[in-house]
């Protein structure tokens, strides 16, 4: 993970980099594999938006400017088929809508100032989940900010040369690509998945955005599957609240 | 890059901007808005442990949907498979690096083969 540290500012990230010792090894590993997987994922990005008719520049700058895959996928499809661009991006924002209650969910690890700006431009699925995975609160900004810039660096850099080389990797899905970005997240999420009370509620909201998919827009779905919360509410997990007995 | 001069779907750049910048501006707004709100209240140990666990919610419905489906319909069998085998591997504590490179081979091959 160095390299990528070292690209970036070194005089303003010197305090994540010390923070990066607080990360163990396997986890710099398992970060530098998901930023291959964006980094490919990247370059199919760009490939599909110039062959369906886009200007180079246009995956170059929405890659680095929104930051967020499966909306700009979204977008360009939507486009691609004669879509407003405007409804193309409304679109675009109700899937993305899942960022917001992210950031509710992650410990404090942006920071303040210039610094929570961009800690917030690089939240996504990658780095909340990589910051999640991790035990004490220096490993979890430590992978945050590591997974969040390397995704900054990764996506864009893996969009630029998929536009520039076009049409010649057309077809991705040749190669399996598509069931990495699927795999990257359930990889990630199984150690959380591995309690019982979570994984039935993970389940059940799954369940509940694959039965709206046929019906509603995209991004619409996983926020409904937010709803499985409230099954997990009415068990009474052993960390809910219990209401105590007033003591006479 | 010379379809791309014949099936450009926008002509108008101008509106292909705002899209963009609807689109980044959003996003960037969601993402501030979390850590915002949080920086104004404090939460109990129980309300941080059902935000966690909506994000856990969250990340499995995007992991279903995006394995299982494409726009709204169902997307064939080659994808859910080659992610249920990472799946899998993930979950007997496989290295990070087999099970997303086996869930790629693993729909690589099924396409081969011919599924859809």
């Amino acid at each position: 993970m160095g390299s990528i540290y070292r690209t970036i500012d070194p005089r303003a990230l010197r305090s994540r980099v010390s923070g990066a010792s607080a990360l163990p090894g396997s986890a710099r590993r398992d970060i530098a594999l998901a930023l291959l997987a964006v980094w490919l994922i990247g370059l199919s990005y760009g490939a599909i938006a110039v062959a369906s008719g886009f200007p180079l520049w246009f995956p170059a700058a929405q890659s680095f400017l929104v930051l967020a895959g499966a909306s700009e996928f979204l977008f360009i499809g939507i486009v691609a088929t004669g879509g407003n661009p405007i409804a193309a991006a409304l679109a675009g924002l109700l899937v993305n809508a899942r960022h917001l209650p992210y950031g509710l969910a992650l410990p404090d690890v942006l920071g303040s100032g210039w610094r929570r700006i961009l800690g917030a431009h690089v939240m996504n699925d990658e780095s909340v989940v990589f910051a999640l995975a991790q035990d004490d609160p220096p490993a979890k900004r430590a992978a945050f900010w590591a997974c969040g810039l390397g995704v900054l660096i990764c996506w864009p850099g893996g969009a630029i040369p998929g536009a520039l080389i076009g049409t010649a990797v057309r077809d991705t899905s040749a190669l399996g690509l598509d069931a990495m970005f699927p795999a990257v997240i359930l990889a990630l999420i199984v150690p959380a998945l591995r309690d019982r009370p979570t994984r039935r509620t993970a389940l059940a909201g799954a369940a509940i955005a694959l039965a709206a998919t046929p019906w509603l827009p995209p991004g619409l779905p996983v926020l409904l599957a937010l709803s499985a919360l409230l099954s997990l509410i009415s068990k009474r997990p052993s960390w809910w609240p219990t209401r105590k007995r007033p003591a006479r | 890059m010379a379809d791309s001069q014949a099936a450009r779907p926008v002509k108008d750049t101008t509106l292909l901007i705002a899209g963009m910048g609807t689109l980044s501006v959003g996003t960037l707004a969601f993402r501030l808005c979390g850590p915002l709100l949080r920086e104004r209240l404090t939460f109990p140990p129980w309300a941080e442990k059902l935000l966690e666990t909506a994000a856990v919610i969250l990340l499995a419905a995007l992991v279903a949907t995006t394995a299982l489906t494409q726009g709204h319909a169902f997307v064939g069998p080659s994808r859910p498979a080659g992610v249920l085998v990472g799946g899998i591997l993930a979950w007997r504590k496989a290295p990070f690096l087999v099970v997303v490179l086996a869930a790629a081979a693993t729909t690589a091959v099924l396409r081969l083969l011919g599924v859809p």
